[in-house]
Order: C-alpha cells, then sequence, then structure tokens
C-alpha cells in the first residue's frame, strides 16, 4: 500500500495530468461534476456524489457516430473512431465503481460497443472510500462495500494521507508513474487504514436504509410483478422527465438520431429515458401511452429483467442519486418497498 | 403539525359528505423531507396525508390530468399555487366544475439541498423552532438559521392571500408580500454582456437536458412539446451542442411568457440547481416596464401581454436604449 | 509566404413579409439599388409569422444577424400581425441581450411596398454594422459549422 499527504495532492493532479487526462469531482457553478482537471480547479474529494454519474466519461450523454456530408451530387461518409484519449478518473465511488461493471455487461457483450471498449480500455479507474456515507445510500443492501470500492486502484482518505492501492496491471502502471510522490505504507498506517474501514462500516450498520430487503426480487415472479397494483400509486405523481435516468451510473439506453447540419447531418447518440413519452414511439405506434407503463419498466428492468439475465445482479448500485434528485421524491426504495410489502 | 391535522380533517369531512370523491396532497415519504404529491381516495389513504415544509411541490398542474377523470377533485392550494392554477383555468385547461380547491397556508418551504449544501451529511431528522433549525444526522446534532434553508422561491414570496379558492383552512390571508424578485435581473442587466454571457454559458453550461423544468411547470401544458416532436429537429434529450442548452431555455422561456406566475418550480426542480426562474422573471420585468404591470394568474380570465399589443408600443430597438452595458 | 487574411463574410437572413417588405426588396432591385449579396431574404406571409425559434434556427445554421422586416404598423395586410410581431421580438431581443448576445445581431425594420431605397439603406446599414461586430460566436453551433 501507498501513501501521500493531502498536502500533496495538487502535485499528484499536476503529474497525472501532465501525463494523461485527469477526470476529478470539480465544482462549477455550485455543483460537483467529473471535469478534466486544471490548475486552480475546485476539487471536491470531500462531496459524496457528483449531480451526473462518472458513467459519462465511458458512455458520454451524447457522441457523435458519422458525419456526412453533401457535396452537389455526392454523399460522403466521415466514420468517427473510437476515441482513443488515455484518462484516468480519480475519486470514483464503491457504487459508482460498481456501476461500470453492470455496463459493461451491457456494452461488452456481443455485440460489443466499439465506442465504449475503446474508452474502457483507455480508462484509468481510481476508487475512494466513502468516509461519510450519507443517509440516501443503500450500497450495503445491494451487496456493495463503500469501505472497499473496486476499480484499478483503490484509495481512502486516512487522517491527512491519502492511502493507495493498485488493483489491476493498469493500476499498478499508474502508480509506478506517480512512484516519485508515492511512498510505501508503514504498519501504522496500515492499522490506521483498517481503523477507518471498520469505521466507515459502522455508519454504513446505522443507515436506515442498509438493511432494505431485497427478497421480494430474488426469483421473482415477473408476470405477478408486472401485474401489481401497487404500480399505479407509486407513479401517480411521476412528472415524467428524465432526472433519475439522466443522473443514474447504471441506466444504459440510448438513442441514434440524425441531426441536419443544413449542409449534412450528424449521426449521434444520446441517453434516453424510458421516461420520456416517446422513448417507445415507433413507426406511428407506441405501445406504452402511460405514465404508469413507462414509470415501471424503469423499475421492472432494473429489479427483475436485468437481474434475471445478468446473473441475478440487480441494475441499481445504491448510489441514491434518485432519492436525492427526484422533483417530487419518488425513487427507487419507495418502488423496492412497495413491491416488497414491507414498509 | 397542527395544521396538517386540521387540514386532514378538513378533507375527511369534504369526502365523508360527498362534496369531493378524491383530493390531491402530499403524502408521507420514506424521509422527514421526501414527500410526494398523492392522489387520496378513501380516509385509510388519508392516514398518510402529511403538510410540513418540505411539501414544496406545486399540485396545481396534476389537475389537468385529475379533472379530467370522473367525480370532483380537492386540490391543496398553497397561496403561490393560487395563481398557477388560476392561470390554468384562464387557459381552460382545467375545468372549474370538477375542482374543489383548498387554501392552505404556508410559512416558507425549506430545501434539503440547501441543508445539505452546508456540509451537513447523513440527516434524519429536522427540528425547526420557526428561527433555527436543529438537524440530527449519523454524525451527530448540527444548528443552522431557518432563514438560511428556505427553498429559493420563497425568498421573495407573493404574501398569503390565496387568488382562487373554494374554502381557506389555517390560511394567513394578511401576510405580506416580501423581497424584491428582479433584484438578482437588475444585478445581471447592469453587467457588461460579456460578463452576463459568462455567467449564463457557466450555469447553462449544467444543463443535462433532463426536462424536469418542463414536465413540473404548471405553464407548460402542451399536449405535445416541440421538443418531443423529432420531426422539429431538435435534440430534445441530447446536450450535444451549446446552442441546444441555450435553444430550449430561450424557447421554453418565451413560450411561458406572460402566462408564467413566477411559481418557481423550475428552479425548485432542476437537479443542477440552474436558476432558470431568472430567465422567467426576465420576460415578466420586462413586460411590466414595456406593457404595465401584470401578474399571471392574478384572474382567471387575464390576457396574455404577449398578445395583448398597443398600436403605441414600444419598438424593438428600444432594447438597444434599455438594455445593459456593452 | 504569407497566407492572405480571408476578409470577413456575413452571413444575413432577413425575414421579409409577403406584402410590403418583399416587394420593397423588389422594387430596390428594379430600381438597381444596391444592397450586400450576403443578405439572404426569407419570404413570409406576415411578420408574426415569425416565431423566436425561426430566429435562433437562423443563428444555428450560420447567421451572424438576423434582421424581420414587416409592414409599418397600420398597415399590416392582415390588419394586427405586425403588432404581434412587434411585442415579440421586443421581448425575445431583450432575452438575447441578457443572455449576453449582441443586441446588434438581431433588428426590426418596418418597410413598405413603395420603399425600395430604405430596404437598400437598412440593409446596408444592418450588414456594416455586423461586419463590425465579426462572426456569431455566442449563439452557434459548432456542428453547423464544422460542416460548412
Amino acid at each position: 500500500m501507498l501513501k501521500i499527504s493531502l498536502s500533496k495532492l495538487d502535485s499528484l493532479f499536476e503529474l497525472i495530468g501532465s501525463e494523461k487526462t485527469l477526470y476529478l469531482p470539480i465544482e462549477k457553478a455550485g455543483q460537483v461534476q467529473f471535469y478534466q482537471y486544471e490548475k486552480g480547479a475546485k476539487v471536491r474529494l470531500d462531496a459524496l456524489q457528483t449531480v451526473k454519474s462518472p458513467k459519462d466519461l465511458f458512455f458520454p450523454q451524447s457522441e457523435c457516430y458519422a458525419r456526412f456530408q453533401v457535396k452537389q451530387n455526392n454523399i460522403s461518409i466521415e466514420a468517427i473512431a473510437p476515441c482513443d484519449d488515455k484518462f484516468v478518473i480519480f475519486g470514483v465511488r464503491a457504487c459508482d465503481a460498481k456501476s461500470f461493471e453492470l455496463l459493461d455487461r451491457v456494452f461488452l457483450s456481443e455485440p460489443v460497443d466499439a465506442m465504449y471498449r475503446s474508452r474502457r480500455e483507455n480508462g484509468v479507474v481510481v476508487t475512494l472510500s466513502c468516509n461519510e456515507p450519507e443517509e440516501t445510500c443503500f450500497c450495503k443492501a445491494l451487496g456493495i462495500d463503500a469501505a472497499a470500492p473496486a476499480g484499478d486502484v483503490s484509495a481512502a482518505i486516512v487522517g491527512d494521507e491519502l492511502m493507495m492501492e493498485a488493483r489491476t496491471e493498469k493500476g499498478k502502471e499508474l502508480c509506478e508513474k506517480l512512484a516519485a510522490l508515492l511512498t510505501e505504507a508503514d504498519s501504522k498506517d496500515i492499522e490506521a487504514y483498517e481503523n477507518n474501514k471498520k469505521a466507515i462500516t459502522e455508519i454504513i450498520n446505522k443507515l436506515p436504509y442498509s438493511d432494505l430487503d431485497m427478497s421480494a426480487f430474488e426469483n421473482a415472479n415477473e408476470l405477478e410483478m408486472f401485474k401489481s397494483d401497487k404500480w399505479e400509486e407509486l407513479s401517480e405523481a411521476c412528472l415524467g422527465c428524465g432526472t433519475c435516468t439522466f443522473v443514474c451510473p447504471t441506466c444504459q439506453c440510448y438513442d441514434i438520431r440524425d441531426f441536419d447540419t443544413g449542409s449534412g447531418v450528424t449521426r449521434f447518440r444520446c441517453w434516453d429515458s424510458c421516461m420520456y413519452s416517446e422513448f417507445t414511439q415507433a413507426a406511428g405506434h407506441n405501445p406504452r401511452t402511460t405514465q404508469m407503463e413507462r414509470f415501471r419498466q424503469r423499475f421492472m428492468h432494473k429489479l427483475v429483467y436485468f437481474p434475471k439475465n445478468n446473473d441475478g445482479e440487480y441494475s441499481c448500485v445504491g448510489c441514491g442519486r434518485c432519492l436525492k434528485k427526484c422533483p417530487v421524491s419518488l425513487n427507487i426504495v419507495k418502488v423496492i418497498k412497495g413491491l416488497g410489502g414491507n414498509k | 403539525m397542527q395544521r396538517a391535522e386540521m387540514i386532514k380533517a378538513k378533507i375527511l369531512e369534504l369526502m365523508q359528505n360527498k362534496t369531493v370523491d378524491r383530493a390531491i396532497g402530499w403524502k408521507r415519504g420514506e424521509f422527514f423531507y421526501d414527500n410526494s404529491p398523492a392522489v387520496f381516495e378513501t380516509p385509510e389513504e388519508l392516514e398518510d396525508f402529511v403538510y410540513d415544509s418540505f411539501c414544496g411541490a406545486n399540485l396545481s398542474k396534476y389537475l389537468v390530468k385529475e379533472a379530467k377523470k370522473d367525480g370532483k377533485v380537492l386540490v391543496c392550494i398553497k397561496p403561490c399555487d393560487s395563481y398557477s392554477l388560476n392561470q390554468l383555468l384562464t387557459e381552460h385547461r382545467v375545468d372549474r366544475s370538477k375542482i374543489y380547491v383548498l387554501g392552505i397556508g404556508c410559512d416558507g418551504m425549506l430545501d434539503i439541498e440547501l441543508i445539505r449544501a452546508k456540509g451537513i451529511k447523513g440527516i434524519t431528522a429536522v427540528k425547526d423552532d420557526g428561527e433555527t433549525l436543529t438537524v440530527d444526522t449519523v454524525y451527530g446534532e448540527r444548528t443552522l438559521p431557518r432563514s438560511e434553508a428556505i427553498l429559493g422561491r420563497c425568498t421573495v414570496c407573493k404574501g398569503g392571500k390565496h387568488v382562487i379558492f373554494d374554502e381557506l383552512v389555517c390560511a394567513d390571508e394578511e401576510k405580506e408580500a416580501r423581497g424584491d424578485r428582479f433584484e438578482k435581473v437588475s444585478e445581471l442587466e447592469a453587467m457588461t454582456d460579456d460578463e452576463r454571457f459568462a455567467f449564463w454559458r457557466s450555469e447553462l453550461s449544467k444543463c443535462i437536458r433532463c426536462n424536469a423544468c418542463r414536465n413540473a411547470c404548471p405553464a407548460c401544458t402542451c399536449e405535445k412539446c416541440v421538443f418531443d416532436n423529432d420531426a422539429s429537429g431538435y435534440a430534445s434529450k441530447a446536450n450535444s451542442d451549446t446552442f441546444e442548452e441555450n435553444m430550449f431555455h430561450i424557447i421554453r422561456a418565451f413560450h411561458v411568457a406572460g402566462r408564467c406566475t413566477d411559481c418557481g418550480e423550475c428552479s425548485r426542480v432542476c437537479p443542477e440547481k440552474i436558476p432558470l426562474h431568472l430567465l422567467n422573471r426576465k420576460f415578466i420585468k420586462d413586460i411590466n416596464e414595456l406593457y404595465g404591470e401584470y401578474q399571471a394568474g392574478e384572474t382567471d380570465n387575464g390576457r396574455s401581454p404577449v398578445t395583448n399589443f398597443t398600436k403605441t408600443d414600444a419598438e424593438p430597438s428600444v432594447i438597444y436604449e434599455r438594455g445593459g452595458k456593452n | 509566404m504569407q497566407i492572405e487574411k480571408k476578409e470577413f463574410k456575413p452571413l444575413i437572413v432577413a425575414f421579409c413579409c409577403n406584402w410590403c417588405s418583399y416587394a420593397g426588396a423588389d422594387l430596390a432591385g428594379s430600381g438597381r439599388m444596391s444592397y450586400p449579396a450576403e443578405v439572404k431574404i426569407i419570404r413570409v406571409p406576415c411578420s408574426c409569422r415569425v416565431n423566436p425559434a425561426f430566429i435562433l434556427r437562423a443563428f444555428q445554421r450560420g447567421a451572424d444577424g438576423v434582421i424581420l422586416c414587416g409592414c409599418h404598423p397600420g398597415d399590416c395586410h392582415y390588419s394586427t400581425g405586425n403588432y404581434y410581431a412587434r411585442r415579440r421580438m421586443t421581448l425575445l431581443f431583450g432575452m438575447l441581450d441578457y443572455l449576453g448576445i449582441e443586441k446588434e445581431r438581431t433588428r426590426v425594420e418596418w418597410v413598405s411596398a413603395a420603399e425600395g431605397a430604405k430596404f437598400a439603406s437598412v440593409m446596408n446599414d444592418f450588414v456594416s454594422k455586423i461586419v463590425s461586430l465579426g462572426e456569431n460566436k455566442r449563439l452557434e453551433d459548432l456542428r453547423c459549422k464544422e460542416q460548412k
């Protein structure tokens, strides 16, 4: 295990930034997001969450596929090559790190998504354990340990030191490049690190949702759940905006659209939201006409369909973003409790 | 607390004497702060009714859908929501005979995000003595002045008056309006256009195109929004270019100009906390200054200033003279 | 070798109402009065046909300035169309200014069918204004610029 004093973090960021593009939780206009690091940026490693999840860096909200240019009678097609920028994301929380694994299941299974794969291969994920989890966190209920996040390198802030440990080849490579700034942790540091881990676990056990009961969704009867009369009540306040899907680290639906630039066409993909009325619009017909059906689809997908096709993994990592951001305070916990029958 | 009980009792009474069939109010959430709008149909369901400082949601928009159903629906309306409701009635989006308006009092709502912004984490309870908030967290107790956690839109208030109601419960009609709602608009107008441009770029570039502002807005009731129309050529959900952000917010603000009652839902629901109300207030300020004071929703038959022209209106070139600095 | 600095040629979109301003442009043409070729005229049935989205769309597709021309107030072919346009554009231009977009990039002028000379002078004046402002950077769509 390696360590660096918190006071030297800036030089650490400078060094990483000189080699690769570095993304960090940075505050701009009052909100914390993963932005590219630049000197003097307001880095907020203390912020538990960014508004948008870091999935944006592997699966951007919108990304260009191809350009078509019309000149006289000819159409030229320019395909956009997958992005090969080498980058590091620093300060990813355990829940968001887990979300990358879930996205991998979707985008890296056949047919592989070349854009996503390229970013995934070029990106190094440095995770950070959560010293101060919040009441909206329920990662524990989904089997994630906020004190021991995955990633290529896991880091933790212990006292005034940042402890780092490489977990993969990519991680080792990064740590080697940073060797000049890092020192080996001694047994005292490791003890402090272990104590910090224990302290985190203790807080997590105190959080209200840590013992959220997911049993109703293990081997759930799909049709029974689909037909449940709870959906009407659970969804009645839903405004049909896309906030929950756009802040969610595991939502992966996208749309492919053409934009007419006046002299050609740009084909791009962008995040889509199953909460939008035209999400299922196809060939003049829309099979999901009510917001209840859209709402049901989102949660059935996360809690029933996805696990069924993915070895029982829920498509939720318990980050709690939807709990904080829904304009009318609807969220997955209310659904889990409502459908699971526990209150 | 007492207020919630009184409102609940009144709704129960109206349900039992068959004046109304259903009621729209707020339902207790999982935490103390995450109350959701809900439709109550039976006295049993009404057990979960709640009304406290975390009931910011404006319920009037739900009427567009609910008033189309059979029977009469009761709606809990705070003073500022009553303007939105009146505007919906003006535009014939809601059938007056199908609704029963229960005007309820409001002391200004709180915003949990503002409490969190103070660095207070793991919040489990808040005690409110009217002056100070005592926040219980998993990390111990913290206090802050109530005034620092007031929902943005409640820092200015139109007062305690309900412009439409069938009955009032615990309403404080005497409460006076407070705050200058155009303060920030004037401040922006006084900047140079470079500064204004920088301000709006930094704010609007946060937009994630979730459309929460549009979907929560009681004035946005188009059956199909132009931004949802594939044939319109707008990328409704993609933040693919800075232009699209500008376009969406300008067009949205323009479409509600003269109809926006300044209820502040857009800024309340924005997950990125973009001060969208400042766009609407610019239009309101310009309308007031150029075409005379107008408050949308003040009556149920107001005519939007955007269509209510006179032959002696100012020329568009007026903005060269009155616009901000260069 | 020195690279020749290209002279900035603005793109101007002029929305002209069918009954007055378009005829005014016609008169300017038949009267051999010159106005810059950068002005692209789009004929609309009435100035009130112009929706704020049209103005923005013109900027998106690369316009550096947008001008709306209609009948003089009181002379509208449909009696009141231009009164609506007047309020709309006043509010819209105020908003563009508020967002920090140069207010000189947008303009409304009333040009009658008999005012060919006015049409030419308005366009000359507007184009020279836009030339001095330079390229539209604040309300541009990069996707459109990339493909120009």
